[in-house]
């Protein structure tokens, strides 16, 4: 990040155009497609973005590719519908929303910062088969529990907080808290990388024995890089809920985790703007593919596209970006830094 | 790792994925006069792929038959697919309503998703969710949502008759009942334990997620075990897995059925376990075998249309099921000659009073909550034609959804779970 000024202003210009989209997609489309647009494309991408983003945290930063990251999602969902009132069933219920969704990051931060320390001594397939086990072990447990999850049902009708007098699934509420939500957490997470923990992270990335050398203690700063990850997934999960009216297991399964990271990858794995450019490309063929192409065999063409991404650009999309860039300046990027 | 790539690869690259992009973007057009819009959801993927498919097939045969239209009006039916997960359900109903623009939603096929959909109906005006095939009891039952209908019978109605008759008839005392940990199968083992235990039999239950591949701990268990029968409420690849682990367990129990186990999607399926279902008594809406006109009438052109593209020999539950909601609507468009105005009131209320014999000769009505009181068959799994089939010995007449409880008596009992499985003595 060598070149402050232009991406504070491509930045500036994106989120500009984020603020902008529902009049802009009102301008080009009909009322109700505009309005799909905006929350179910739009808006599920932004979630979805912020969950990955978590993991893009992690892989760019730390180098720790996580694929607990919708599991702690999902802890934070389940803590809100656990805990807020008006759900079905209820099982503990009486809290207000603010209440519920502090518990829910709470919650997630915990679980988060419990993952970095049950992982702290793994690296790379190790780390992923580790959080991979991790995710799967919330998973069952959360679907055979009936008691305090409700079991594959789920726990239903967690509608979200009403806002200036709006329910929350109003498709604008629930889009610029969602625009909102995501663009305080991408400010978060530039600003905390080049921050002195930040800098520590990328050194441990690079090498860690020379960091512990210089004295700083690698496993804690590992341990509270997955607790802000645990944050950012919260935040994303909490989102995610209310945008479900409620959660089950399936949110969270091997389908979810995955999806996690196709959506990290196909943005590409170099910069947090990749977790939402994956992110819209996920929702807009996950909804479209079965429009497109044949209703039974759809997957295929989610397939096919997200390995022609990763084929031609091994750092995704947002890297393909940056290529395209380099080569109207004549240079060629040397790629992502590490490896 | 580098790599470099050539100035055209990127370009090519970038064409490529602009172009898909641009074609998830069109938006069709609105017309006056517009055709009336159905959404189809099922799930052609996860366990139950192979019921959704069918679900489609008989949906589009009398559709074609009717050559797409009700009630005067053009019919488009716009498909869409789920995994049987509800944020997926979900997820597909959003963009069938908001997207495609429907106007009405047929479907979905398993229980937690028809829960998630009676939960987003509540928060749609002027549009209508009619069930496909899931069958959890309380979709209707409790806190049931004014925009949701079902046609078609639930889990517990499905065994009506037969706890009775294990008890009763076959004088078995004890039997183990495995089943899928989810809201389906909890109503299809609350109807047969409903009746059982009443009647002074004991029940002891063995459950297991949905997706589950692995049976042979609870096997083993129910092998030492001194029951009478076992009792399978599985469906979908989850009962083929149970059964051929069943059947090479050298499993010898009597066997009695689930709705979804004893059905065309598992008696097609090759396997070990075709062995051991013969005899199999089972509860349902359908049955292969039925005397009955309007059955051999819809079998026959089920299997004239589907036999060589895929179809199976008789058609499934879940594609008599959607057929039989698909009637639901078409009888309630009819009635308004295809007018949805006014939010649809008028249809609603058309199709609350809609009456009807479904493709198995059952009569079809609705009561208070929008639910399906119909006609319910006890079928044993024979050898006939050179095939395993099921076909139907008893018909229990006009089953309500508290199977003849009164409603707060049956309510008292509490919502059908795995702690609450209906095993009531007395």
């Amino acid at each position: 990040m060598s070149r402050p000024a232009p991406a504070i202003i491509g930045s500036v210009a994106a989120l500009a155009l984020l603020v902008l989209a529902p009049a802009l997609l009102l301008a080009v489309l009909p009322v109700n497609q505009a309005q799909f647009w905006t929350a179910n494309i739009l808006g599920r991408a932004l979630v979805f973005g912020i969950v990955a983003m978590s993991l893009t945290f992690l892989a760019t930063y730390g180098g720790f590719v996580s694929l607990a990251q919708m599991t702690v999602a999902g802890i934070a969902g389940y803590t809100v519908a656990i805990f807020v009132q008006g759900a079905v069933p209820t099982i503990v219920g009486g809290f207000g929303y603010p209440a519920a969704i502090a518990l829910g990051l709470a919650a997630a931060t915990v679980s988060g910062a419990l993952v970095g320390a049950i992982a702290v001594r793994t690296r790379d397939i190790y780390l992923l088969m580790i959080t991979l086990a991790l995710a799967m072990g919330v998973f069952r447990f959360i679907e055979t529990n009936i008691t305090w999850f409700n079991g594959y049902e789920g726990i239903r009708n967690v509608v979200g907080p009403e806002m200036f007098g709006l329910p929350f699934r109003n498709t604008y509420v629930f889009y610029y808290s969602a625009l909102g939500t995501a663009a305080l957490l991408y400010a978060f997470v530039l600003y905390l990388v080049r921050s002195p923990f930040g800098l520590v992270l990328q050194g441990i990335r690079d090498n860690p024995r020379r960091v512990a050398a210089l004295g700083y203690d690698v496993a804690l700063h590992r341990i509270a890089s997955f607790a802000v990850a645990g944050f950012v997934a919260g935040c994303g999960g909490v989102l995610a809920t209310f945008y479900n009216i409620g959660i089950s297991p399936g949110s969270i399964g091997l389908g979810a985790t995955v999806n996690i990271l196709i959506i990290s990858v196909v943005g590409g794995l170099w910069h947090p703007i990749g977790a939402f450019v994956g992110a819209l490309v996920f929702a807009v063929f996950d909804t479209f593919a079965a429009t497109i192409y044949d209703r039974n065999r759809f997957n295929t063409l989610i397939g096919v596209v997200f390995l022609a991404i990763v084929l031609v650009s091994p750092d995704g999309l947002s890297g393909l970006v940056r290529r395209i860039a380099g080569l109207l300046h004549n240079t060629v990027p040397t790629g992502s830094r590490r490896r | 790792m580098t790599i470099r790539i050539t100035r055209r690869q990127a370009l090519v690259g970038g064409a490529g994925i602009a172009l898909a992009g641009a074609a998830g973007i069109k938006a069709p057009a609105i017309a006056q006069n517009a055709p009336i819009r159905i959404g189809g959801l099922t799930t052609l993927e996860g366990p139950f792929a192979t019921g959704g498919q069918d679900a489609y097939r008989c949906v589009q045969m009398e559709l074609e038959r009717l050559n797409y239209t009700a009630g005067g009006r053009k019919i488009e039916f716009i498909r869409e697919s789920s995994n049987a997960q509800a944020d997926v359900a979900l997820a597909r109903a959003r963009k069938l309503i908001e997207q495609d623009n429907v106007d009405i939603i047929l479907g979905p096929l398993s229980g937690a998703e028809g829960i998630a959909l009676r939960d987003y109906s509540r928060t749609l005006t002027g549009k209508s969710i009619v069930n496909g095939s899931s069958g959890a009891s309380d979709t209707t039952l409790r806190n049931p949502s004014p925009n949701f209908f079902r046609f078609s019978t639930d889990g517990t109605q499905w065994m009506a008759g037969l706890g009775n008759h294990v008890r009763k008839t076959m004088n078995i005392a004890e039997v183990a009942i495995v089943a899928g940990d989810y809201a389906f199968p909890y109503a299809q083992v609350f109807g047969f334990n409903l009746e059982f235990c009443r009647a002074g039999g004991k029940s002891t239950q063995y459950w297991a997620p949905l997706g589950t591949t692995d049976f042979s701990a609870q096997i083993a268990q129910i092998n030492r075990s001194s029951v009478g029968a076992l009792v399978v409420v599985h469906g979908g690849t989850d009962g083929l897995a149970f059964m051929t682990q069943y059947a090479q367990a050298g499993g010898k129990l009597p066997l009695i059925g689930g709705s979804i186990m004893a059905d065309a999607t598992m008696l097609s399926a090759r396997g070990p376990h075709r062995s051991v279902m013969m005899g199999m008594v089972s509860g349902g809406p359908i049955a292969d075998i039925n005397d009955d006109p309007n059955w051999n009438d819809f079998v026959a052109r089920y299997r004239a249309r589907w036999l060589k593209e895929g179809g199976f020999q008789s058609p499934s539950i879940h594609g008599v099921n959607y057929v039989t909601n698909l009637q639901g609507i078409l009888a309630g468009l009819e009635a308004v000659r295809g007018d949805l105005s006014g939010n649809q009131a008028a249809f609603q209320k058309a199709m609350s009073a809609a009456k009807f014999k479904n493709p198995m000769g059952a009569e079809v009505s609705l009561d208070k909550n929008r639910q399906a009181i119909s006609d319910i068959f006890l079928n044993r799994i024979e050898e006939r034609d050179g095939r395993a089939q099921t076909v139907a010995f008893a018909r229990a007449s006009q089953v309500n959804q508290t199977l003849g409880v009164p409603e707060d008596r049956f309510l008292a009992l509490g919502a059908p779970s795995r702690d609450n499985a209906g095993c009531i003595a007395g």
